[in-house]
């Protein structure tokens, strides 16, 4: 398929997180905190390839479903003092199942939308939770958001030590991976990449185009959802910011950083960026000319992100010296392969 | 809740509205000539502010301010536009993310040059004052402007409707390529329109600036009301704008009065609900 193997590749990024989870605890309690939150973040740019890499479909308003799963966590521990032990396992159920019936919901009318449209009704749902989070101060304390009690206690467990939560960050972290990987991989993956490729052509194949969308982005926000429950309790406070375009934004361009349509790329933007604003801003005054900077450069020089850049490079390698020598009929497998897809 | 009341509010919440559209109209006319999502609309309208308090603090001279505020935007508009804009083509999602390292560009540097303080621009004494009209206490700086919105409103109406170079601008938004077929220099169009654009929304931040403050952040506050006022009245309507940005003020007014707690639920969700029912707004064509 592509010049390195699939199992070559996925063995690599096996091993990489393997390292990561092994490693981070050792480092300085900061850095297990940065990685902490980047693993989040993480979660919640896959969640956003899903559509966009996948689906090519781009969403300004991913922010919603973070902050959806991160004010539940902030309610229900705040007012209900539900979730600080055990049931905390329920509350990031409630967080996934929250953000799946609000993206069902916000589907049903941004699926109406195309485009630059989409991008548009996406803002203004968004901007919805955001106006919630931001005025309905009864609820969730308004501009001045909410501050957690603490983290959930588990048994012997106190999840307040960073390096527990980073153990139980990094496990959905891994979960919610292999969740979307064996998704983007399985036959209805291959379709939401046969729709980012050729809508038209899909629906004339006699798929259900818009419910393939439709269900990509339930699937994303559930993620989305789950994102902001681990995001809630890593920084012990929630506030309206959580919810702003600047984070639907940031979630866009650590998608396109990474890389669109490879999952890991999202992993690789949510640590650049997370680095830049909370690495590098404790460093220099001036750190938000590099942020800046980086959409700017992004844009013009790394249309494909890294990891896609990456992987277009060690294709052409691999593939350029054997252009000539490859056998014919793999062109007639693939059409077989397609004309198994119209069945 | 008697007459007065509801007069005052509906008087409010036009005058918002009248600032909401010098800013919604450029970026109406930037999406309707160009097809571009402008993320940066919301710093040229904080840059404007920041500008024309620099004229004030060296002049001394608001009226003089207007004018030189305005013209820097424009020119700041211009220069992303032919070097960066230019280059990046037509995907939407590119634009977004072009546009929006823009805007955290302009934001450090705003704060670099002007700091972090909230600062305010202090209008002439003269504009300061209250008229009352049938018992109601009116601030003349609302009724200024008010009236420098239907004037400008007035002024591009005029331009686009009845001038060869308006003609030019319709042309190109309704069929760009054919415009170019028909010997129209679409790419100077654009640019145009662009820095109109942004002198606009600078022009907007001269005025909005006695009236919301002049503070780091305003850029991001003020850019969803923007396009909320372009997704109402239809992306390249100048009418649309118009009735776009008076419904966004109305709206975000009475919310804020009415019903605090929900005031900008209230706002965004018929905006969605627009969006399902006619993705092109109100007056838009596609």
């Amino acid at each position: 398929m592509t010049g390195v193997s699939r199992q070559g590749r996925v063995l690599a990024a096996l091993a990489l997180l393997l390292a990561v989870a092994v490693v981070t605890p050792h480092t300085t309690p900061f850095l297990l905190l940065l990685v902490t939150r980047i693993l989040i973040l993480a979660i919640l740019a896959m969640s956003l390839d899903l559509l966009l890499g996948f689906t090519g479909i781009a969403s300004l308003g991913h922010a919603a479903f973070l902050g959806l799963g991160a004010y539940l966590t902030a309610i229900l521990a705040v007012r209900y003092e539900f979730g600080l032990g055990w049931d905390f396992g329920l509350v990031i159920l409630f967080g996934s199942v929250l953000g799946a019936a609000t993206s069902a919901v916000f589907g049903l009318f941004a699926m109406r939308a195309s485009g630059v449209y989409f991008l548009m009704i996406t803002l203004a749902l968004s901007q919805c939770v955001w106006g919630l989070a931001y005025r309905w101060d009864t609820l969730t304390g308004g501009d001045n958001g909410l501050n957690l009690p603490g983290r959930p206690v588990l048994g012997p467990i106190q999840l307040s030590n960073d390096t527990a939560y980073f153990y139980v960050v990094f496990a959905f972290f891994a979960v919610s991976l292999l969740a979307l990987y064996v998704l983007v991989e399985s036959p209805f993956g291959k379709s939401l990449v046969g729709i980012r490729e050729h809508e038209v052509r899909m629906r004339i194949l006699g798929y259900n185009t818009w419910l393939h969308k439709y269900i990509a982005f339930i699937v994303s926000g559930a993620f989305g959802g789950l994102a902001g429950v681990l995001w809630a309790q890593v920084s012990g406070q929630v506030s309206p910011d959580n919810v702003t375009l600047t984070t639907s934004v940031d979630a866009l361009l650590m998608v396109v950083l990474g890389g669109p349509g490879t999952l890991l790329g999202g992993v690789l933007g949510a640590g650049i960026v997370l680095f830049l604003r909370e690495y590098l801003s404790t460093l220099v005054p001036w750190w938000q000319y590099v942020l800046g900077g980086m959409y700017v450069l992004t844009i013009f020089y790394l249309p494909d992100g890294v990891l896609g850049t990456l992987r277009r490079r060690l294709r052409k390698a691999r593939i350029t010296p054997t252009v000539d020598a490859r056998p014919r009929p793999r062109r007639g497998q693939e059409l077989e392969i397609n004309g198994g897809g119209i069945e | 809740m008697d007459a007065k009341f509801w007069l005052l509010q509906a008087f409010n919440g036009i005058s918002y509205g009248a600032l909401l559209f010098l800013l919604g109209s450029g970026l109406s006319l930037i999406f309707g000539v160009m097809r571009i999502v402008n993320l940066a609309h919301g710093s040229y309208f904080l840059l404007g502010s920041y500008v024309a308090l620099t004229v004030i603090w060296t002049a001394g001279s608001w009226l003089l301010a207007i004018p030189v505020a305005a013209l820097a935007i424009a020119a700041v508009g211009l220069l992303m536009e032919r070097v960066f804009l230019r280059a990046v083509g037509s995907d939407p999602l590119r634009q977004v993310l072009l546009t929006f390292g823009f805007a955290l560009l302009f934001q450090q540097a705003a704060l670099d040059i002007w700091g972090g303080n909230n600062l305010e621009i202090n209008p002439p004494a003269m504009l300061t004052r209250s008229l009352v009209v049938v018992g109601l206490y009116l601030p003349v700086y609302r009724i200024f402007m008010l009236a420098l919105a239907l004037a400008i409103g007035l002024a591009l109406w005029l331009t686009l409707d009845r001038t060869r170079a308006g003609a030019r601008v319709r042309a190109t938004v309704d069929d760009a390529q054919m415009a170019r077929g028909v010997g129209i220099d679409t790419s100077r169009v654009s640019t145009l329109i662009f820095a109109l654009g942004a002198l606009l929304a600078g022009l907007g931040g001269v005025i909005g600036g006695a009236f919301l403050g002049v503070y780091p952040g305003l850029d991001f506050d003020i850019l969803p009301l923007a396009f909320a006022v372009v997704i109402i009245g239809g992306m390249g309507s100048l009418g649309g704008a118009a009735i776009g940005a008076v419904m966004v003020g109305l709206a975000d007014n009475f919310g804020k009065v009415l019903f605090p707690q929900i005031s900008y639920f209230t706002l965004y969700a018929p905006l969605v609900l627009l969006l399902a029912a006619k993705p092109t707004g109100l007056f838009g064509r596609e």
